[in-house]
């Protein structure tokens, strides 16, 4: 009876539905617990896009040490990461390349937008070469205005990402 | 090309006790202010090419030169082998569009004649702007390759005899004019 | 690979299946592979290289990722509007870029510093000197996976921050040098706090030495490594510390002494080994250096008067050209300004060192080993940022 119910065509869906149930019976209790695990590990993309990575280097080192956030430094690989920290001016050539970035990433990713340039174009708005900001290309989560902006301001935009994810349903 | 590039690790006699020894000996570099070096090479460079050659002005450590475009390799190669001006610090185009010409501004500098240290020879030519073209001077200075690259690709000035006269800087999808012509407009400007 | 005996067969075989015989050819053994922009060891930069076996047989540069288009923007702007723009190519290097920039309209527009700016601009170049070389420091550290370098450098940076900061007003774009002197002069305090900074950097530098620069591990990496001798050097017109670790003093501090540079006594810092290792120590003897300078300036700085001219609301000069230059951290930074007698300029070109040190890069990595490759590419003293403009 059950031999004949699971079969190789339909396997795979029962399987997924299985996962759907499971999502939902674990995400009242378990939510938050996963949520907990995320918030803690976040790690950012090594992709500079402009001068904004001074800042973004000067936030790892031992004044401001973003670590102690649960912001690991970025040195992982891109499989491996769930933030993209946009540092900076995103000119036309760097546009394609920062999709691909953020398309290869696995889910849940989160986006920071870091400075003026990231925001709106900035200083740079009526370049010939800028994009007027990210959020045409890549949805952005937290903005964090500056320029460029002092590393206490980036920890506070993670932690206004963090408490984001706090709060985000999983699943 | 004497480049050995990489390194075997049995030859490396790396060894943390050797003592590092910064090199001490200084340059001598003497400075006039009556212009006798600047007048010196302004009168080598007209006794060698006359009338073909355009004396822009002498200033402290400046000398601008112009010469036409079917000329500038042999001047090139004149302010290079005998004046030893050795390198080439930057190529900067510039669009006239009253005059209808780019003019390209070679500066040459020299690390080699201890004298020559603080002055900078600004060697100018010019082209059309409709048909822009000019002898490349990469023969002659090795350093000017991406600088006339840049200059390509932010003029359109086609530079013959250049190794590559190919997208640079540009996204690669450009298919505008060239940013730095003067009829190119910023946008809201 | 491929032997005579298994293209027979193949041969053979092909002629019963259609298929078509490729032979390997010289361009198979070949792989390519692209470095940047998204990879730790590139910066915002991306270079293509062939590899046979371990060795780097082609490598083609592709800048242009941070490519702003910041002279076409200086068209579009007065000489005061273009400062806060022209100093984002290198923010932890503003007061040097701004420099020369600023000697270039004062030319312009005959406009004469006075002498207590230009002390004060001196004293702000060199620190930011210090700034910009410890960044770089931190990077080379890190990538040679030396990460007690990238700490300590970043931790004693931000202390040369702080006093940026308190002379300044800003973290890194200070906007500070503007044509005819400087923004604001040096708050009450100032120049004890620079003096007992120097002090403590000096013996933190001792450290830098003992850990860094003596390690085997880092000397193994870079010693006899990517050797550019003193002739290449000069054909390829490189700059900065690149040039003077192939055994050439130049340095623009000493060959063209700007503003108060002919009354300092420095030495032009220099080595003959045209290696790696010492395209990385000559910085670090750069900081040294500048740690003297700045003793001298603080020492000589007049105790009164202006900090800078006073200037028009919208400064312009007659029609002409100027070509000035001064040392940034990445070497000779020259601005070439043309003017039309208008208070914007008609042409603004910067030659920037890292751009002129991007052609030593191919030049340097073919013929060396694939793992090689950073601790050459990051001893050029290259900032991507700077070279794309």
């Amino acid at each position: 009876m059950l031999k004949d119910l699971i079969n190789p065509t339909n396997f795979n869906v029962l399987v997924g539905k299985l996962g759907d149930v499971l999502v939902k019976a674990l995400d009242q209790p378990l939510g938050y617990a996963i949520n907990w695990g995320r918030i803690w590990s976040l790690w950012p993309v090594h992709l500079e896009t402009a001068c904004c990575s001074v800042e973004f280097g000067a936030a790892s080192g031992p004044r401001y040490d973003v670590e102690r956030f649960g912001i690991i430094e970025a040195f992982g690989s891109l499989r491996q990461c769930d933030l993209v920290v946009v540092q900076g001016t995103v000119t036309r050539k760097m546009a394609p390349r920062l999709r691909m970035v953020y398309d290869q990433m696995p889910d849940p990713k989160y986006v920071i937008a870091m400075g003026a340039c990231a925001i709106t174009g900035g200083l740079y708005i009526d370049s010939y070469n800028v994009l007027p900001g990210v959020d045409g290309i890549i949805p952005v989560d937290v903005y964090v205005p500056g320029c460029p902006p002092r590393p206490e301001t980036l920890i506070q935009g993670t932690m206004l990402l963090q408490e984001k994810i706090k709060r985000s349903k999983i699943g | 090309m004497s480049n050995k590039g990489g390194s075997n690790l049995n030859d490396t006699k790396a060894n943390s006790s050797t003592k590092i020894e910064p090199s001490n000996a200084q340059p001598e570099i003497k400075q006039d202010n009556v212009l006798t070096l600047e007048k010196s090479i302004v009168d080598k460079l007209v006794s060698e090419f006359g009338d073909k050659i355009k004396i822009a002005y002498v200033k402290p450590l400046r000398v601008r030169v112009e010469v036409d475009s079917s000329d500038v390799i042999k001047v090139a190669s004149f302010i290079k082998e005998t004046l030893l001006f050795d390198h080439a610090e930057s190529v900067a185009g510039t669009d006239y569009p009253k005059g209808n010409y780019i003019e390209v501004v070679y500066h040459l500098g020299s690390y080699t004649r201890d004298e020559l240290a603080a002055h900078v020879l600004a060697l100018a030519t010019r082209t059309s702007r409709d048909n822009s073209s000019l002898p490349s001077l990469v023969n002659i200075y090795k350093s000017v390759e991406y600088h006339e690259r840049e200059t390509f690709e932010m003029l359109g000035v086609y530079f013959e005899g250049h190794p590559r006269n190919d997208r640079f800087l540009l996204p690669e999808d450009w298919a505008d004019i060239p940013p730095m012509r003067k009829e190119f407009r910023i946008k809201g400007r | 690979m491929s032997t005579e005996f298994s293209n027979e067969t193949l041969e053979k075989n092909s002629n019963n299946t259609g298929l078509q015989i490729v032979k390997e050819s010289e361009e198979d053994r070949l792989m390519t592979l692209s470095v940047g922009p998204q990879h730790p060891g590139s910066g915002h930069f991306r270079f293509t290289v062939k590899v046979d076996g371990d060795y780097i047989v082609h490598c083609d540069p592709d800048p242009g990722y941070v490519h702003r288009g910041e002279e076409k923007m200086c068209e579009y702007r007065n000489f005061i509007q273009n400062i806060p723009h022209l100093e984002r190519p290198v923010i932890h290097d503003s007061n040097n870029i701004t420099y020369s920039y600023s000697l270039a309209v004062e030319e312009l527009t005959n406009i004469q510093v006075p002498r207590r700016g230009q002390y004060i601009r001196a004293i702000a170049s060199e620190l930011n000197r210090q700034v910009y070389t410890l960044y770089w420091l931190a990077i080379y550290g890190i990538f040679l996976g030396h990460s007690t370098m990238f700490m300590w450098p970043t931790g004693d940076r931000e202390l040369f921050i702080d006093l940026l900061e308190m002379l300044t007003g800003a973290r890194v774009t200070h906007a500070f040098n503007i044509p005819g002197g400087v923004r604001n002069d040096m708050p009450v305090g100032f120049s004890e706090k620079c003096l007992r900074q120097i002090s403590y950097f000096e013996k933190r530098l001792v450290e830098y030495e003992n850990i860094f620069y003596n390690n085997p591990l880092m000397r193994q990496r870079t010693e006899g490594v990517g050797l550019l001798t003193k002739e290449d050097a000069i054909k390829l017109g490189v700059t900065g510390s690149v040039l003077r670790a192939s055994n050439t003093p130049y340095d623009i501090r000493k060959a063209e002494p700007y503003d108060v540079y002919n009354e300092i006594d420095f030495k032009v810092q220099y080595m003959k080994s045209c290696d790696c290792f010492a395209r990385a120590y000559v910085p670090f003897l750069d900081m040294k250096e500048s740690c003297y300078i700045m003793r001298q300036l603080i020492d000589k700085i007049p105790q009164s008067g202006e900090v800078r001219a006073k200037l028009q609301p919208n400064p312009k000069g007659p029609a002409g050209e100027a070509y000035r230059r001064v040392e940034s951290g990445r070497g000779a930074l020259g601005y070439y300004i043309i003017s039309d007698g208008t208070p914007k300029p008609y042409r603004v070109k910067i030659s920037v060192g890292s751009f002129r040190n991007m052609l030593a890069l191919p030049h340097l990595l073919v013929g060396a080993k694939l793992a090689d490759m950073p601790a050459i590419y990051w001893a050029l003293n290259y900032w991507p940022v700077e070279a794309d403009r």
